[in-house]
């Protein structure tokens, strides 16, 4: 009975709210998708905190602190939003911490030139919006909400990042052959960003049913392709795919296979950065447990909480 | 595990006059950081003129399921809606 309810409650629109009622399954599915969610907020914070102390000028680092200072705020809303299915944000950390909990992929690679920060804001965070954009629409209330927070304020972000690969382009020959090596080694990270292939995604069948997902991985990367591609012309740079071409009849442009054997060989741990991005993750945190503990004491001690 | 942080409520008033509305939650340790860190996290673009922090575990909710029972009373008061009443043709700002 619950479950039906919970169903209809669904197909009529209606968002679901922490105190409902919800199958085990959903709830879930909710806390691994938005944690890793969070986790991917959080943990990509550090390719681009990589370029602010060499950003190539004040206006470049001031954007930069900004933006990496969001992803942080996007991070928080997807923890608080998660913490109401009742699960803590200590038990979501731990889990990261313990490799029970993943994060996008795309962070794993390293940021080699001042133009991997163009083409993160573009390509990466570009996918991400599609991604968000798609999820405002989600079943469930607080994340629905977050998504619609994190939304406004990401547009920023993509447009600062093709402003640098757009300035790059038409700089010097170096400076372009520089945007365009950004390009090639972030293009094919960025479009497995939506995932595998829906023949082969194995939970997409609950996900649609129960309307936490609106629309399909192969739908959202067709959908950020066919945005992306006029945007490269526009600025003078080649998506590195030989197989991209209009198509007339589907009204969308075929692309070439992508290499799934890269994609869960950085999945399962065997990046370039893997290591590197979480054992940083944990120094961060070791080292802010005394700053946690005295501002408890402080508390305690005080009758100002 | 470590000690768990408290969490607090965060409400925003985006412009004087305006009502108060319920953005999110923080982890703070006290009120200070609360106000603090709900000023980082929701008012990066001058979202807000106030902010109010209430911790969580203080926030009285009525039951989702109870929802039909608990809101009953006002379903049947139609006489406090302006459009139940008749007016009779020709009178005006009223």
């Amino acid at each position: 009975m619950n479950e039906k309810n919970f169903q209809e409650k669904i197909e009529k629109e209606q968002k679901i709210e922490p105190k409902d009622w919800m199958p085990d399954g959903y709830r879930n599915h909710l806390i691994r998708q938005m944690s890793q969610h969070a986790h991917s907020e959080v943990i990509g914070m550090q390719p681009e905190g990589n370029w602010i102390t060499r950003a190539p000028s004040l206006r470049a680092k001031m954007i930069l602190l900004a933006k990496v200072q969001d992803e942080a705020g996007h991070g928080l809303y997807l923890y608080s939003a998660c913490e109401t299915l009742g699960i803590s944000r200590e038990e979501l950390v731990q889990q990261l911490h313990d490799e029970k909990a993943k994060y996008s992929s795309i962070f794993n690679y390293p940021t080699l030139t001042w133009a991997d920060m163009g083409a993160i804001g573009w390509l990466v965070d570009g996918a991400a919006i599609v991604n968000q954009v798609s999820l405002q629409r989600t079943s469930y209330g607080p994340y629905s909400r977050a998504m619609i927070k994190i939304c406004k304020e990401e547009s920023f972000h993509q447009r600062q990042g093709y402003e640098i690969m757009a300035e790059m382009a038409k700089g010097t020959a170096e400076q372009k052959a520089m945007a365009q090596d950004a390009l090639n080694r972030f293009w094919w990270p960025s479009i497995m960003m939506f995932g595998p292939q829906d023949s082969e995604s194995p939970r997409s069948g609950n996900a649609m049913k129960w309307k936490i997902k609106r629309q399909t991985n192969d739908e959202l990367r067709q959908n950020f392709i066919d945005k992306t591609v006029g945007q490269a012309e526009v600025i003078g740079l080649t998506i590195p795919d030989p197989d991209l071409k209009w198509n007339e009849e589907r009204g969308h442009y075929d692309f070439g296979e992508m290499d799934w054997d890269e994609f869960w060989n950085v999945v399962n741990g065997n990046g370039p950065c893997n290591q590197q991005r979480l054992d940083h993750h944990k120094k961060a945190h070791e080292d802010g447990a005394w700053v946690r503990k005295a501002a408890r004491e402080y508390a305690k001690k005080n009758t100002i909480n | 595990m470590t000690e768990k942080a408290t969490v607090w409520e965060v409400f925003i008033q985006t412009k004087n006059g305006l009502a108060h509305k319920h953005v999110g939650n923080v982890h703070a340790a006290d009120k200070i950081m609360a106000l603090e860190n709900a000023r980082d996290l929701y008012t990066r673009r001058n979202e807000g003129s106030c902010i109010w922090v209430v911790k969580s575990s203080e926030i009285i909710s009525s039951e989702s399921e109870d929802s039909e029972a608990f809101f009953d009373p006002s379903n049947d008061k139609m006489y406090r809606h302006p459009t139940f009443y008749t007016m009779p043709d020709g009178a005006k700002h009223i």
